[in-house]
């Protein structure tokens, strides 16, 4: 996927100015936050599960080649086959490969951010193999060539309407007078479509929410049964995972099971909640008869032992974007690339380059909400800062704010000069203030006076008038 | 002002100095009180003095350091840390008004210092004894009411690092009950950001602007007369997009309110 990070601010204007995605927007607002805290307040243990949940994962990220092996050991015994991919193109060969060895001309595909993040879809049809996304929202942007604009709700920003529109333009074989008024007649009809490509995919890709060292399993959880469809029509079942997905233990999965569904949609668990392991064996009754893993790499070993390696806890539940501001106002597509919200500003420069995507960790306001709600307690903000800081040493930080800051720096470390300084010039700004108790414009601060007044200063330092207080007593 | 001790008193281990009429405090005023609303650091003062503090305001200090520290200028944020640490050691207790940069003196500095052991002791000496104003009085000297006088109905916004940092969100709303006069509404999500984020505002203005947009239109929802909040950098945003909506609810910093001085012009607002 082309990255458009470095035009942040012009994809967030676009944005701001998109009436229907505002609209769309609100009901991140109202409907997630709502239900997580539910969820959560009605689970006495909940924050001793996040507790848990990040001892296990910091647990396994010391320990990940041990685990990773383990791991491939068990899906090789189980009669899978486990292919390393180091980057998002080594992944997309194998799994081209795998599609040409099946002489596979249609895929269905499960919901993934990984095959997101790897651009597998537009590779695919470029080589003549046609990806089906079987998750209605994927479904849906996939129809309208988009991408996701949020990790568990890729059609977020799409709203009813424009929905109804894409199924007339493409659904073209179903009867133009049908009625589509209802949400349900939308679902009804992408459920008829998608049934026939179930049974037409010679390869159904999937994701994975976690893989189980101890057993070589691999774990969905969803809300349609798509994915149990796509891994199990299929004669042949691609895992597509980033290396950070495993977790030890079943007992471990189940832990962590318990704080990702909450957080993510406020249920006590998803609908489906998938465990595969190998292919289909003689005493199954169905199956895949060929069972692939392929472990994406693609720059997430290189943030083990930095400051960055706690972002690799992340189970993608999405509840950092639902309590962000700064997403509720911009949406997902603004910030350039798969991964939006706090998970992206941290982890966009991590897989792409800093220098690619220098606005996402500047674009909060640390207001702390998206850490608050982490399950996995990810100390977001101060990884954002991190970046600040790895952008300032090399010097990527836009000059103006360079100088701004320098100037401020040099007097708020001379405490004497600072005090002569602003006592004049809160004095002179004080009077020039003082009737109407506010500027409406003012030099060098025009992004602040473009949308609010400048509340004038009172006149007068606090310190100047705390020493002659100090004197006269 | 009425005292009672706190059920169960935070930090009881840091010792009063034994300075005579109770402990001795060092009020950091932070930047924006400073230079834009003394009568913030006035407030402050009377507060602590009515409980019984002796209250001193170092003159070596200018800013906690958070614009350094959240562009990502750590050697500077150091120095001034340090600077702040010397200026203040030897106080019992150092208080600010502000939730956001007692946030950075109490949570941040240690992190600072990882790899300067002596600084890092010192910091975190200082860290204990950091409070923000309002979470000082209620949480660590017992205050439970205040002598004050305001007619008129107040909404309160929970600032972000004051909320989440340090755990401020009934504190306020309990000594603003004690205001004569005061009745208290609240505005919905008034646990939401407002948009300010320090340079975020001036850095990304679009985006900010449609956030405290939200958050003015809360504000204005609840039909109060007095917008009211913790922090300096935060009224001023929202005080300064109300005004330019033309919006007629005033806005001030809760330690007016609770000291009882609020015959100077409300934050934008001009001489009557
Ligand atoms: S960073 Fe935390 S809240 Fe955000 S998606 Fe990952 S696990 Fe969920």
């Amino acid at each position: 996927m082309q990255i458009t990070s470095p035009g942040f601010k012009q994809n967030a204007r676009t944005a701001l100015d998109d009436a229907p995605l505002q609209r769309a927007l609100g009901n991140v607002r109202k409907g997630f936050i709502e239900k997580r805290a539910k969820a959560a307040t009605a689970l006495p243990e909940f924050d001793v599960l996040r507790d848990n949940a990040r001892d296990i994962k910091d647990h396994v990220l010391a320990h990940l080649d041990l685990y990773l092996e383990a791991y491939a050991e068990k899906v090789e015994a189980a009669g899978g086959h486990v292919h390393w991919a180091e980057t998002a193109d080594d992944a997309r060969r194998i799994i081209l490969q795998i599609c040409r060895d099946k002489n596979a001309r249609t895929v269905t595909k499960g919901k993934s951010m990984i095959t997101e993040e790897i651009g597998l879809n537009d590779f695919l049809e470029e080589h003549a193999v046609a990806p089906v996304e079987t998750d209605l929202g994927e479904y849906i942007i996939q129809l309208r060539g988009e991408h996701p604009s949020h990790i568990i709700a890729p059609a977020v920003h799409v709203n009813k309407d424009q929905v109804e529109a894409d199924f007339r333009r493409v659904h073209t074989h179903l009867d133009p007078a049908r009625n589509l008024e209802e949400p349900t007649t939308l679902l009804s009809e992408a459920r008829g479509v998608l049934r026939e490509k179930y049974f037409e995919a010679d390869v159904g890709i999937t994701g994975a929410n976690f893989l189980i060292a101890e057993t070589g399993t691999s774990v969905i959880v969803t809300n349609e049964g798509n994915g149990d469809l796509t891994q199990n029509l299929p004669k042949t079942h691609v895992v597509v995972a980033s290396i950070e997905k495993i977790v030890p233990t079943l007992d471990d999965v189940s832990q962590i099971l318990r704080v990702l569904a909450r957080s993510a949609t406020g249920q006590d668990m998803s609908v489906y909640t998938t465990f595969s392991t190998g292919p289909k064996r003689d005493i199954d009754p169905d199956g895949p008869e060929d069972y692939h893993v392929v472990l994406l790499d693609n720059g997430r070993s290189s943030m083990l032992g930095t400051e960055f390696q706690d972002m690799l806890r992340c189970i993608r539940c999405g509840a950092c974007m639902n309590h962000c501001p700064v997403y509720h106002a911009v949406g997902g597509h603004a910030y350039g690339w798969v991964y939006p919200g706090p998970m992206g500003a941290v982890l966009t420069p991590s897989l792409m380059g800093v220098d690619q995507s220098g606005h996402l960790p500047n674009a909060s306001t640390f207001c702390g909400r998206c850490e608050s709600v982490c399950p996995m307690r990810i100390p977001l903000p101060k990884m954002m800062r991190h970046w600040r800081e790895r952008e300032f040493s090399r010097n990527l930080t836009p000059a103006t704010a360079r100088y701004g800051l320098g100037a401020w720096v040099f007097f708020a470390k001379r405490p004497a000069l600072y005090q002569a300084a602003t006592r004049v010039a809160m004095a002179v700004l004080g009077r020039l203030g003082r009737g109407k108790g506010r500027f409406s414009a003012m030099p060098l601060a025009g992004g602040w006076t473009k949308y609010r007044d400048l509340p004038a200063p009172e006149g007068g330092t606090f310190q100047a008038q705390w020493a002659k207080r100090r004197h006269a007593a | 002002m009425t005292s009672s001790a706190p059920q169960d008193p935070p930090h009881a281990d840091v010792q009063n100095g034994g300075a005579p009429g109770g402990p001795r405090v060092g009020l950091f005023v932070t930047c924006l009180v400073d230079l834009f609303r003394p009568s913030v650091g006035f407030a402050s003062v009377k507060l602590m003095e009515d409980a019984g503090c002796t209250v001193e305001v170092p003159a070596a200090q200018t800013c906690c350091g958070q614009p350094a520290f959240n562009s990502g200028d750590r050697d500077d944020t150091r120095a001034i840390a340090a600077s702040v640490i010397r200026a203040f050691e030897g106080f019992d207790y150092v208080v600010a008004p502000s939730g956001s940069c007692a946030g950075m003196l109490k949570k941040h500095y240690v992190e600072l210092f990882e790899d300067d052991p002596a600084m890092k002791a010192r910091a975190e000496a200082f860290s204990v004894r950091v409070f923000e104003l309002v979470s000082f009085l209620t949480d660590v000297l017992g205050v439970s009411a205040v002598e004050a006088r305001f007619d008129g109905t107040a909404t309160y916004h929970d600032s972000c690092s004051g909320l989440r940092e340090l755990g401020i969100q009934s504190q306020p709303r309990k000594l603003l009950a004690t205001v004569d006069g005061l009745e208290l509404t609240e505005m919905r999500d008034s646990d939401v950001c407002c948009g300010f984020g320090g340079t975020f505002c001036v850095k990304y203005p679009d985006i900010s602007n449609k956030i405290v947009g939200e958050k003015t239109r809360t504000i204005a929802d609840t039909g109060a007369d007095l917008l009211l909040a913790g922090d300096l950098g935060c009224l001023m945003n929202m005080a300064g997009k109300l005004k330019r909506e033309g919006a007629t609810i005033e806005a001030r910093h809760v330690a007016e309110v609770l000291a009882g001085i609020t015959n100077q012009p409300a934050i934008g607002g001009g001489r009557r």
